[in-house]
């Protein structure tokens, strides 16, 4: 596996504002590789380092054995990039917005029609719509074709799943495992942790640094304590009395159930069963389970806060 | 929840927009400190209901009544019970926490003795007491969320609708607003929250679905799960809306 993209210290800041510190990163060509963390985490301004589009304070980025910053030029004809605000032309039809970024490319829809087929199919019978008059879903199947027009060897997606629903991010995700195939380098950031198991690799990234790089089972098998499923009728008034709780480590809402875990390092839980349901006069279950990506991105962050 | 009190009351509502119908046909209550979670693909409609119970849109029929007016005809008593809260408007950037505050209870015509005593309160529990004078601007994502929520409730409204809420926070601060909402909750207040966060739809009391203008599942995320044979919420929603 060669090296797509290599990222080496860098460091960007506005004003007092630590937006990356010391980011070093590797990413390989035709990987799925995600970005994840919330809003702040630096997401937007490390793809805009990687789109030539804003100048680092230290630190350099190789793309495809090019500098970003002076092999600009170059780096631009081989990248695709979808930020994350819609930035198509509102006011020219489907078909104008796509012509427009073939032409900018010095290239034809035709020839590289292929690879966006099927994303295509789908927007195509709106192909005179003016673009600021589609769905949300169907603005970013478009920006995703215009980003793709050019065939480019680097694919950045910022968010491109942010406020889209669960079933339109599911078929997302079936498009970017298409385009993939292409041998397509892939750099998504996402603020949802379920993805980050879609992806070959994932970075964990918080306040502008970096928490973890590794492959989604690997950062779940990095976890280091054991976890609690505990499930219950009155989920919120359990969770307040194991804030309580003198042996609480750790104690997070999870759907229907609380993840729990113990500044023991043995415990019974039946003695914690026990606990509860006398606290409570419940029904209370616990049982030991596998963390999940979100699980490990709060306990590696409070660690880092610490 | 105090499943005497129905604070939304929805009879065969319907939304048209020309040829198009928007809303078809829902019908739904909604009770006292319940947490109500409204959820639809994008496109389904949901937000055409929001603006509806929110008062700001007329339905094209149907017997709606929230907080007790009329949606026909009590536009401007039902506005001062309710909050709104979303993720694309909240708080003003360019101002201090606490001329927001001021501002938000201004408008809903509060006396500022009242509003200086609530603000004064609320920067107490919220423990931003520090960043008073601060321009909203300058405060991380997940501090303003938190504080727009609070200044929602400065008007102590009975319903208040969150319109996906937690959009990009991460997933401590998501929970932290998560406490802040089933406090409400247990205080009296209605929640009625869109999100895609499915995790947060097991949170709510109950849940609806649309699907394409019509409500096609109501009932707690426990008997979703069960009349769809599916272990997660994710399941329901995918098998609903695909």
């Amino acid at each position: 596996m060669s090296t797509s993209i290599n990222i080496k210290g860098i460091f960007k800041s506005y004003d007092s504002v630590k937006a990356l510190n010391d980011i070093s990163l590797d990413i390989n060509q035709g990987e799925l590789f995600g970005l994840i963390g919330a809003d702040g985490a630096g997401k937007t301004t490390l793809f805009r380092l990687l789109a030539t589009l804003l100048l680092p304070d230290a630190g350099s980025i190789d793309m495809e054995g090019y500098d970003v910053v002076n092999s600009y030029k170059k780096i631009r004809n081989l990248l695709g990039y979808m930020p994350g605000r819609f930035s198509l032309y509102q006011d020219l039809s489907v078909m104008e917005n796509l012509n427009f970024f073939a032409t900018v490319f010095n290239t034809k829809i035709e020839e590289n029609i292929d690879l966006i087929e099927d994303i295509w199919k789908q927007i195509e019978p709106f192909k005179d719509r003016k673009a600021g008059k589609l769905s949300g879903g169907m603005k970013q199947k478009l920006a995703l074709c215009c980003a793709l027009i050019h065939k480019p060897k680097v694919l950045l997606l910022d968010e491109p799943t942010t406020g889209v629903d669960a079933v339109s991010r599911s078929e997302f995700w079936q498009i970017l495992k298409k385009i993939q195939q292409y041998g397509i380098t892939i750099v998504v950031a996402t603020p949802y942790m379920d993805e980050a198991t879609l992806c070959d690799r994932v970075a964990l990234l918080d306040k502008g640094a970096i928490l973890q790089v590794d492959t989604p089972q690997g950062v779940v098998s990095t976890y280091r304590k054991a976890l609690y499923a505990i499930t219950g009728a009155n989920i919120y008034d359990m969770m307040l009395l194991l804030r309580k709780y003198e042996f609480t480590e750790s104690v997070f809402a999870f759907g229907q159930e609380l993840h729990y875990t113990d500044k023991r390092d043995e415990f019974d839980t039946n003695q914690l069963q026990h606990y509860l349901k006398e606290a409570l006069q419940q029904d209370v279950l616990v049982r030991s389970i596998n963390p999940n990506i979100e699980d490990c991105f709060m306990a590696l962050s409070i660690q880092k806060n610490k | 929840m105090d499943q005497e009190t129905k604070v939304i009351k929805v009879r065969n509502m319907y939304k048209k927009f020309g040829d198009f119908i928007a809303n078809d046909d829902l019908s739904f209550d909604v009770f006292k400190g319940e947490i109500f979670g409204f959820l639809g693909a994008n496109g389904a409609g949901k937000t055409t209901a929001i603006r509806i119970l929110c008062g700001l849109s007329y339905p094209t029929s149907g017997e709606i009544e929230v907080a007790g007016f009329n949606v026909y005809k009590q536009r401007e008593l039902l506005k001062r019970k309710i909050g709104y809260m979303s993720q694309k408007f909240s708080l003003y950037e360019d101002l201090t926490v606490y001329e927001n505050i001021r501002f938000y209870g201004g408008i809903y015509g509060l006396p500022l003795k009242e509003i200086k005593r609530k603000a004064t309160d609320l920067l107490q529990r919220l423990n931003l007491e520090a960043v008073r004078d601060t321009r909203i601007g300058e405060l991380p994502l997940g501090w303003k969320q938190k504080l727009a929520f609070s200044v929602a409730l400065i008007h102590e409204p009975e319903i208040i609708f969150l319109d996906e809420p937690t959009g990009g926070v991460d997933p401590i601060t998501r929970r932290q607003f998560w406490d802040l909402i089933y406090e409400a909750a247990k205080s009296g207040v209605t929640i009625f929250v869109t999100t895609h966060y499915m995790d947060e739809a097991e949170y709510c009391d109950r849940i609806s679905i649309m699907v394409d203008g019509k409500i096609e599942a109501l009932d707690t995320p426990d008997h979703l799960k069960e009349q769809f044979n599916a272990e997660t919420m994710n399941d329901v929603f995918l098998r609903l809306a695909r």
